[in-house]
């Protein structure tokens, strides 16, 4: 192949693949936003002790999968403390004052989770070499991390799993009457207690394989937590409520992002990766407000 | 309607009260609904009709007195609870979930007649799907009930209003409920929509057996629908018995209706 075209290609998929992550990230948002319309603030940081509470149970000498079930029970754990200390007293308060409380918990979480565990970096390997895939190499030229390939595999099926879970039959309803009106939702005898706390485990879930992959890639340190920055352009693309949203935002958002700093970059002097995908985030909230996916905002008047 | 048979007691308030903070809502309220009884709460802006309907439902706790429902005198309750345990209501505002479709709107519903496993449920799968045809038959019935096949699709938020009251009557009544509370079901009709509506409360009524607790502005609606009328003013009962009891009340005409000269 065109070396110059092997390279296109190559950005363009290391560009997917990375969005994938970003993806991910931005599910966990929009799995909360979607049941209680909360944009949970905290995501970066469950991200973050997630991580954490994994890499420091391997480092005991834990066997991997048992690690990742204890990080998970303690997700689980977590996300029912949160729904019974935070989110029951307020309950059927403005969601603005929702967001604050989570703004809190973003903080607590992020402290709590450095006192309990350290602040240090730590090293973590999933057993996924992060080399090139040779063949593929060999064969176009084209040059792909086998880990970006696996990683982009776990995220799709979390995805599609999550994706079924929440969108199919009753679950998938109750969650968006929850998410539509509260008091209207329990009239029905939706209980609202058990919803939230299943939908903020789900997010603990996402948060745990995020922090696994991201902390592998990065290593595991508060840093990680900043992640959730870019789940926010994610998200004003593919709108707050849509899964299949926030997974063709992250695509997107990957892709541009490596690809406008590859090729624009240097005509207007580079390091723009970092606010490319903001930029487009800006259109989309000039044009389509609403995201790609969003359910459109009806106001009778 | 001399002929209409009732059964036993099946909810009543004891002297219930409540108060926020130094507001008294409701202030020693008593009163006795049977099985298969339309009742109307009556009473002018601010006598207290939506807390006593909140009280019932779960979403206040009375702060003296007991409610006995079924037999069972009840303590602190949420409204899911209630909802489980056979009361169904609509609200004042239409509280439909906007963004939903009708049908979606009316499966809500049958959230708690659903049995299947969380994860199948999760998986539309086997008996969760099978078991979500079956519920989705009982809505469909309810839907050419209440005469709303052709909005079946539409997201509710698009519909006129007396069309969203209908869909909430129909999300209350997919529950099966065996009390049926109405927060002013007429409210924003115009006269054939009222008629409609009354039309749907008697059949249910007649039908299915459902006691029905409701709230009405429009006197002449409930004159002619309610077998029995509790009268509130400034959170207390002023008078109850049949519309022509109220109507000669001079309680009721002193404080509702304005002082007869």
């Amino acid at each position: 192949m065109h070396p110059e075209l092997a390279f296109a290609i190559e950005v363009l998929i290391a560009g997917l693949l990375s969005g994938v992550m970003y993806s991910l990230v931005a599910l966990g948002f929009v799995l909360i936003f979607k049941a209680s319309g909360i944009f949970n603030f905290a995501q970066g940081a469950m991200v973050l002790f997630a991580a954490l509470t994994f890499v420091r149970i391997l480092e005991m000498g834990v066997n991997f999968w048992l690690a990742i079930a204890v990080a998970l029970a303690v997700m689980i754990v977590l996300a029912v403390v949160i729904e019974r200390v935070m989110l029951r007293p307020l309950i059927a308060q403005p969601v603005i004052i929702l967001f604050m409380a989570t703004i809190g918990l973003n903080y607590f979480l992020e402290g709590f989770a450095q006192a309990v565990w350290d602040a240090d970096v730590h090293g973590l390997d999933l057993g996924i070499p992060d080399v090139p895939w040779m063949s593929l190499l060999d064969s176009t030229n084209i040059l792909i991390s086998l880990f970006d390939i696996w990683s982009a595999v776990i995220c799709g099926v979390l995805v599609l799993v999550l994706a079924f879970f929440f969108q199919k039959g009753r679950i998938g309803r109750a969650l968006r009457a929850v998410a539509d009106d509260n008091q209207a939702a329990m009239s029905v005898g939706i209980p609202l207690h058990q919803i939230w706390a299943i939908v903020w485990a789900a997010a603990g879930l996402v948060a745990l394989v995020a922090g696994a992959l991201w902390g592998q890639r990065l290593g595991v340190q508060f840093s990680i937590s900043l992640v959730a920055l870019k789940a926010l352009p994610v998200l004003i693309l593919g709108g707050f409520n849509s899964i299949a949203g926030a997974i063709l935002g992250g695509l997107i958002i990957g892709a541009t992002e490596k690809l406008a700093e590859v090729y624009l970059g240097p005509i207007i002097g580079g390091g723009i990766e970092s606010w490319s995908a903001y930029f487009i985030a800006m259109l989309f909230l000039i044009f389509r407000p609403q995201g790609l996916f969003g359910e459109k905002i009806i106001e009778r008047v | 309607m001399s002929e209409r048979q009732f059964g036993d007691v099946v909810l009543s308030f004891d002297n219930v009260s409540i108060s926020f903070g130094a507001v008294a809502a409701l202030t020693g309220i008593s009163f006795d609904i049977y099985e298969h009884e339309i009742v109307a709460i009556i009473g002018p802006n601010g006598a207290g009709k939506t807390t006593a309907l909140n009280v019932i439902n779960g979403v206040y706790q009375p702060t003296d007195g007991t409610i006995t429902y079924k037999g069972e005198a009840r303590t602190r309750m949420r409204p899911y609870q209630a909802a489980a345990q056979g009361i169904a209501r609509t609200f004042q505002n239409v509280a439909l979930f906007k963004g939903m479709n009708t049908l979606d709107n009316i499966m809500t519903g049958r959230n708690l007649k659903m049995k299947s496993n969380l994860f199948l449920q999760g998986l539309y799968w086997g008996p969760a799907q099978r078991e979500e045809i079956e519920h989705r038959k009982a809505v469909e019935k309810i839907i050419d009930f209440l005469e709303i096949e052709s909005v079946r699709k539409t997201v509710v938020g698009r519909l006129p209003f007396g069309l969203q009251k209908r869909v909430e009557l129909g999300r209350a009544l997919a529950a099966e409920p065996e009390i049926l509370l109405l927060d002013e079901p007429m409210a924003g009709m115009n006269l054939e929509e009222k008629e409609d509506m009354c039309r749907f409360v008697l059949d249910v009524n007649d039908e299915l057996g459902t006691t029905i607790v409701l709230i009405e502005h429009d006197m002449s609606v409930v004159m002619d629908i309610s077998d029995r009328v509790i009268v509130l003013d400034y959170g207390r009962k002023i008078s109850e018995g049949t519309p022509e009891v109220v109507r000669a009340d001079q309680n009721v005409i002193d404080a509702y209706l304005g002082v007869a000269h």
